[in-house]
């Protein structure tokens, strides 16, 4: 997010982005404000910054929640393009910033934004969501978001030799838990019914869901909905 | 000309409990609302059958918590990487005899990939939940979720629900297509409530001394920042001005709870960033939560309530230690720690194994021989290796431990 001076002046913000036309930007912002909750996550701002105060990303990344309140405010088209190409994915999604006193919601306001880019497949949030996908096929496909056999050390190699010791014990860790919807599954989480499986895939196909997928990553599209569509028409 | 204000005047103020006064809340009360959608026939209200016990939400309302026949919406984190999470709420459940259903019909929320890259929409998100609470209906038992993201994420969904004919028009025709109603529960019930209100009865049966152990709360975000107004408030716990779950059950327990200035910071999680950018992560873990909580409280323990949260601060502590910052801190749920106090294996049941900071000083404290245990489970899973045994079920759990003296 810009903080130098020239681009932190409010209802200036410079044009950083010359390789889409403000039309472009201005469609993008007009299908943010027209999601049904918009209404309901920004009602103005003080610029009192509690939201920033409370913010784990504004400690970390150059990102405010409160610039985003504001240019949402004052639709800066501009600036709304600035913060959907540069600075959504840094949001972690906490909801810390809902203390604002405006009863604003910039964290909802991200999770818009986030949407809006994937439907219009802007490239920014694919590149951010690479490495991410087998995450999606995961919980799409098997109704759970993560599973045990997904803790391999060379993911997690920061989680120390813990990681090590978990994956040669997995299968029979696995199967010394005592609820009977996980015990033995490494795969998934805990063990899920055929039919829910068949309902979650309906949900994803009626929702629009699938139209998303298909934006973010169409290789992942084709190999979500050949086994969505050969399980559904198994029946 | 007015003076100002000063620290000593804040903190005489802030030493008083609040009151809440229901009729002048900030917020509309969702179950006026809930009501006059049943009353047009537009939603099926799931309504508590059996006991339940009533307690005050941040704004002095009153809500419902069930106490049995209860339908476990499971955590993929608690199932997936930390199994002795979910089967301590399971376990605590067991030794009341208290009935409930741990049901296949269930998917996650998917409100973690949601919050990780919103690659779903209102109107799917919405059906997700209420496919799983209609299956909870067709049961007959009552949803109690685990998770902390999936309690938030239906509590804003349920808004979105209230607010928006059209969405629950696309619902509603989704759920057409699998013969399912729009169902959604007179009260939206976290698990960390159904410990809260079961603190008392733990406490008296409770076998393991924990009066020698300090520990600090970490509040989970999507506990009380979603829908702020829907969590528990109690004036005896921080006055009414934190979420007295959690750290009432801990001063049930007679764990000595110690404060610590980043309280309201998040555990940094991420959703997105602790998959794959966890760079992130793992500094705001260490350098905003456990940095702190050791130079300003040193606890033995921290405790919190959601799944992220576990696996946030208890992972990130590893690779800390190259650059020498002070970690060490064990990490466990409300839940895990209820069942260690009333004799639950610490192997078999809250399955410390899965978690990676040293634990062993913890037990050591509690005076629980850990190492005896962990003998006892290598038992067990010798026996699964050589395939005389299919695996630890809760004829294996049920049973406190017996401590000496």
């Amino acid at each position: 997010m810009p903080t130098t001076s020239e681009n932190w002046n409010p209802g200036k913000a410079v044009n950083r982005h010359p390789e889409a036309t403000f039309e472009d930007k201005e469609r993008l912002f007009l299908e943010v404000k027209n999601d049904p909750r918009y209404e309901d996550f920004l009602y103005g701002c003080y610029e009192c910054g509690i939201c920033v105060s409370a913010c784990p990303s504004a400690r970390f990344y150059d990102f405010s929640p409160r610039v985003i309140a504001q240019a949402m405010a004052r639709e800066d088209v501009e600036r709304i393009y600035d913060i959907i190409t540069e600075d959504i994915w840094n949001c972690a999604q906490c909801f810390s910033c809902v203390r604002c006193p405006r009863q604003n919601n910039p964290g909802g306001l991200v999770t818009i934004l986030r949407e809006v880019s994937l439907k219009n497949g802007l490239q920014e949030s694919k590149d951010a969501l690479q490495g991410y996908s087998r995450v999606i096929y995961k919980v799409m496909l098997k109704g759970n978001q993560v599973s045990p056999d997904m803790l391999q050390p060379d993911f997690f190699p920061d989680w120390g030799p813990w990681v090590q010791n978990f994956s040669q014990n997995m299968h029979v860790w696995r199967k010394a838990i005592p609820m009977d919807s996980i015990r033995g599954l490494t795969d998934v989480a805990w063990r899920t019914d055929r039919k829910t499986l068949l309902e979650l895939y309906t949900i994803w196909f009626e929702s629009g869901n699938m139209d998303i997928i298909k934006e973010l990553d169409e290789s992942l599209y084709d190999l979500l909905t050949d086994v969505m569509n050969e399980e559904l028409e198994e029946g | 000309m007015t003076e100002l204000t000063t620290v000593e005047q804040i903190l005489e103020r802030k030493s008083h409990p609040v009151v809440r006064d229901a009729s002048v809340a900030p917020t509309e009360d969702m179950h006026d609302r809930l009501l006059e959608l049943e009353a047009k026939g537009e939603i099926v209200l799931q309504r508590i059958k059996g006991d339940y016990v009533e307690f005050p939400t941040k704004y002095g309302r009153m809500k419902k918590i069930p106490i049995e026949h209860t339908w476990h919406h499971k955590s993929c984190g608690h199932c997936g990487h930390i199994p002795g999470y979910a089967s301590s709420i399971l376990w605590l459940h067991r030794q009341f005899n208290l009935d409930y259903h741990d049901p296949t019909d269930q998917t996650s929320c998917t409100g973690w990939n949601y919050y990780a890259s919103a690659a779903s929409n209102a109107v799917g998100q919405a059906a997700v939940m209420s496919r799983n609470f209609a299956a909870a209906y067709e049961t007959g038992y009552f949803p109690l979720i685990h998770c902390g993201t999936s309690f938030g994420h239906y509590k804003e969904i349920r808004e979105q629900l209230v607010h928006h004919k059209d969405l629950r028009d696309d619902v509603r025709r989704i759920l057409d297509k699998m013969g399912k109603p729009l169902v959604i529960p007179e009260e939206i019930v976290h698990y960390s409530e159904w410990v809260y209100a079961m603190r008392d009865r733990f406490a008296e049966r409770q076998l393991v001394d924990m009066s020698a152990i300090t520990a600090t709360v970490h509040p989970a975000c999507h506990y009380y920042k979603i829908v702020a107004e829907d969590a528990i408030y109690d004036p005896e716990i921080y006055g009414g001005q934190r979420t007295a779950v959690v750290t009432a059950l801990l001063e049930k327990l007679g764990v000595n709870v110690a404060d610590y200035s980043t309280w309201f910071d998040c555990c940094g999680f991420g959703f997105r960033h602790v998959l794959v950018q966890r760079d992130f992560t793992r500094s705001y873990a260490v350098l905003r939560k456990i940095e702190t909580m050791i130079n300003e409280a040193n606890p033995d323990l921290t405790v919190t309530h959601d799944t992220g949260c576990v696996t946030t601060l208890d992972k990130s502590q590893f690779a800390a230690k190259a650059h020498d910052r002070k970690v060490g801190v064990p990490v466990l749920s409300d839940a895990q720690v209820a069942a260690l106090a009333m004799g639950a294996h610490p192997f078999r049941v809250v399955q410390f194994h899965w978690h990676s900071t040293d634990w062993r000083p913890f037990l050591e404290k509690l005076n629980i021989p850990w190492q005896k245990y962990w003998d006892e489970f290598q038992g067990d899973l010798d026996q699964i290796r050589a395939g005389t045994k299919s695996g630890i079920t809760w004829q294996d759990a049920d049973t406190p431990i017996r401590l000496a003296g």
